[in-house]
């Protein structure tokens, strides 16, 4: 029985902190926010340097080839630290929809400089409200083409590619790889809840792209939906530990009626139970971890159950860091609004908590009907 | 990560999975809802003391007792692993939680050789029955406001005062006894703990009816009742620290809750209908049973974390509370929902008409137990908040001052 990170990430997790808490101390994502700034492009490129990016990409594409135990660590670090990165477009859903599904020359092309931080790739799934299902996708391509009208586009702004779905000649819905700064590619930046990770809209008209060979049909883009939860649930969680953290240490240095408020229960209860729901979503998430590190059939399960749970405690724990920092929490120099609009962002970017309760649902009747 | 065991322990499963084979029915999917009586028979109690007896003679009932006193001196891991089979058949209740995971792992923390030898082997071997013998009517969460009073009288103590909530005392042979001996002394300070006889004289035990209607814990009198000071556990004044050691045990014992759990209530959303519909298909018992699901695997995830702390041979800590906490909550949860999915039926408790032999209706009557026994939701939200997120304790109106003139009402 070893249920736990192995030693090896153990000891990079020290590593890991160490470099993000040296370059983003409390106050430092804020300063980007109102310098305007999504991305510190100097800390993008020594991601790449220290091999963060290419972490779980394999080392004929550029990669340090160390699968996806230490990809899920880092995301739960980023997740905690708040970094200002496109980190989760570019490698949980770009870099993925390629080594999934990509030919090798498309491979060849596009992991390497993903890897190293040169190229920054998103995907472009949602056309306005909904939750990802097939009729959803309207966007169409022909003869490698696309036109469609793709929002929110997360971290598009910055992006060089885009992994684009739109339905072909037969009406699947699939993936193709179109790079944004073509002609046929329009787009316009969205204000938006998260205050560092922005979103665009990409108008394409007859956008030139490159369709991904192995992404044909619904099921491949699940696939890739399923894979990027569970990364995306580790953020979650480092996110949720991150806001439990913030509010525990608040509630040890605030007094009131002549004693710190993390002695009275109405807060100590609060914060124990996000403790709770963030210990239950971090064992869902590494559960996950363990499905995708071995290609499980179990994957599809396990993906659900993490993003589910992972969007519950972020949520929680988000809300409540702001309750209790009271008046303080409400301000915009504490950082409690930027785990508080993390927290949301995160729990709708491949589906909303009631798509995945309901996927959840229906993988696990499934299961039992085999 | 991987979940396969260590060639030492798949060889220490395997020696558990034979001795469960020849000994015991592997459970089938009926068996989920069965023993879901909660009262135990004389019948019943007859059955766990030979399974007991079985488990100790195997080698299985004291996997990390020492082998001078008839255990295996195993590891914990191996003990994890011998619950992680034993749940998977049909076995009888055991009432020997409290006396091989709790009292006796006290006694050998605490007691003199003596006392030891005297109780290990017959609790070990299924004789004797202990129950735990702590909260009184104005001592529950707060346990060391015991007023049971003992007053030494030679080479005896003569102990009066009432227990309450004690699980199995109607038919336990042995009590851990908490006493206060010196009422002048602080709260915590004047507390001295004992084994007793349960046959002794002055000793009264009255079964208490519950909710459900059904009894498995009383209300223990004792009027003068004499107990020998060589029955005393640890030194007068030391009462406290023995009930930590207790209640540290406690907290490794894990009970498993009796469910219903996610898998029933899922069943249960698969067979019964909504407006002409699956029930399942319905967004909010959707969204409902998400998040059972999420809570159950996550428990059993977070225990399978803190196997693999065992497994690297570090101690798992309060952290173990979690399981206890959110599945209390989460039995009397579905219980309520399933009973609602019924419809107006629901409220029937037939066996004959209610679906799973009213076990929903049955659960929705003890589960509220289950988040009282052992640690209220209360105290282990506390636990959490001061033990692992090293919150400060609660300001507390009975420091420092004599047991005897600690404020007990508002009058």
């Amino acid at each position: 029985m070893n249920f736990d990170f192995s030693e090896d990430v153990v000891t990079m997790r020290e590593e890991v902190r160490r470099l993000l808490r040296d370059r983003f101390p409390r106050g430092a994502v804020r300063q980007a926010i109102d310098a305007g700034q999504s991305s510190d492009p100097a800390f993008w490129r020594l991601l790449g340097e220290m091999g963060w990016l290419g972490v779980a990409i394999p080392e004929e594409h550029g990669g340090a080839g160390m699968g996806y135990e230490p990809l899920c660590m880092i995301a739960e670090e980023m997740g905690a630290a708040l970094a200002p990165a496109p980190f989760s477009s570019s490698i949980f859903l770009a870099a993925e929809a390629l080594l999934l599904f990509g030919n090798e020359e498309q491979k060849a092309t596009w992991l390497p400089r993903m890897a190293s931080g040169e190229v920054i790739g998103t995907l472009a799934l949602a056309e306005g409200a909904g939750d990802p299902r097939p009729a959803a996708v309207k966007a169409a391509i022909r003869n490698d083409r696309i036109s469609g009208d793709k929002w929110p586009v997360v971290d598009g702004d910055l992006a060089r590619i885009a992994i684009v779905a739109a339905q072909g000649a037969d009406g699947e819905p699939g993936l193709a790889l179109v790079e944004l700064d073509a002609a046929g590619v329009s787009r316009t930046l969205l204000p938006a809840i998260d205050a560092v990770r922005r979103s665009a809209r990409l108008i394409l008209t007859d956008a030139p792209a490159d369709p991904l060979p192995g992404a044909q049909g619904w099921g491949a883009i699940e696939r890739l939906l399923d894979r990027a939860a569970i990364l995306f649930a580790f953020e979650q969680v480092g996110g949720a530990q991150g806001a439990l953290d913030m509010a525990v240490s608040h509630a040890l240095d605030r007094f009131a009626f002549g004693r710190p408020i993390g002695s009275f229960q109405a807060i100590k209860h609060k914060l124990a139970d996000i403790y709770v729901a963030t210990e239950l979503a971090r064992s869902n998430a590494y559960y996950g971890a363990w499905a995708i590190d071995n290609d499980a059939p179990e994957t599809p399960v396990a993906a659900a159950a993490a993003r589910v749970a992972a969007s519950n405690a972020y949520s929680l724990a988000g809300r409540e860091n702001i309750q209790v920092h009271g008046g303080m929490g409400l301000t915009w120099e504490s950082d409690c609004h930027l785990f508080y609009r993390r927290a949301r962002e995160l729990a709708l970017i491949v589906g909303s908590p009631r798509h995945w309760q309901g996927r959840l649902v229906d993988q696990l009747a499934s299961r039992d009907r085999e | 990560m991987d979940f396969s065991d260590t060639p030492e322990e798949a060889a220490f499963r395997a020696e558990v999975r034979a001795f469960l084979d020849a000994n015991a029915q592997r459970k089938t999917a009926e068996a989920r809802s069965a023993n879901k009586s909660r009262a135990m028979t004389p019948e019943q109690v007859a059955a766990s003391k030979a399974w007991q007896r079985k488990k100790a003679e195997a080698g299985f009932a004291g996997i990390l007792w020492p082998k001078k006193y008839g255990g295996r001196e195993g590891t914990p891991m191996q003990h994890v692993i011998f619950l992680q089979e034993e749940e998977k058949y049909v076995v009888p209740i055991s009432v020997f939680n409290q006396g091989v995971n709790m009292a006796l792992p006290t006694i050998m923390a605490h007691g003199t050789e003596e006392q030891i030898a005297r109780h290990a082997r017959p609790a070990l071997f299924g004789d004797e029955i202990w129950c735990q013998l702590f909260s009184e009517p104005a001592a529950g969460s707060d346990l060391a406001g015991l007023r049971t009073r003992a007053v030494r009288d030679g080479d005896n103590w003569v102990v009066n005062g009432q227990k309450i909530w004690t699980s199995n005392a109607h038919f336990s042979d042995f009590g851990m006894l908490m006493t206060r001996t010196d009422p002048a002394m602080a709260k915590h300070a004047g507390l001295t703990f004992f084994m007793v006889d349960m046959r002794a004289p002055g000793i009264e035990v009255r079964p208490i009816k519950q909710i459900a209607g059904t009894s498995n814990f009383c209300e223990v009198f004792l009027s003068d009742v004499r107990i020998p000071d060589s029955q005393r556990l640890g030194s007068v004044g030391a009462g406290w620290k023995v009930a930590l050691t207790m209640l540290a045990n406690e907290r490794l014992a894990v009970s498993k809750a009796e469910g219903p759990d996610f898998e029933d209530i899922f069943l249960l959303a698969r067979s019964v209908e909504l407006d002409g519909r699956p029930a399942v298909e319905d967004g909010a018992v959707r969204e409902r049973l998400a998040n059972w699901y999420v809570q159950t695997v996550g428990v059993h995830y977070t225990r399978l974390r803190s196997n693999t702390a065992l497994s690297r041979g570090k101690t798992p800590g309060p952290e173990n509370s979690i399981g206890k906490l959110v599945g209390a909550s989460k039995a009397q949860e579905i219980a309520t929902f399933g009973i609602d999915l019924m419809g107006m039926a629901g409220a029937v408790m037939d066996p004959e008409l209610a679906p799973m032999e009213a076990w929903f209706q049955q659960a929705l009557l003890y589960s509220p137990g289950k988040r009282i026994a052992g640690g209220t939701d209360e105290i282990l939200r506390n636990i959490i908040a001061e033990r692992v997120l090293g919150l400060p304790g609660e300001v507390r109106a009975d420091k420092g001052i004599a047991f005897a003139d600690i404020p007990t009402s508002s009058r």
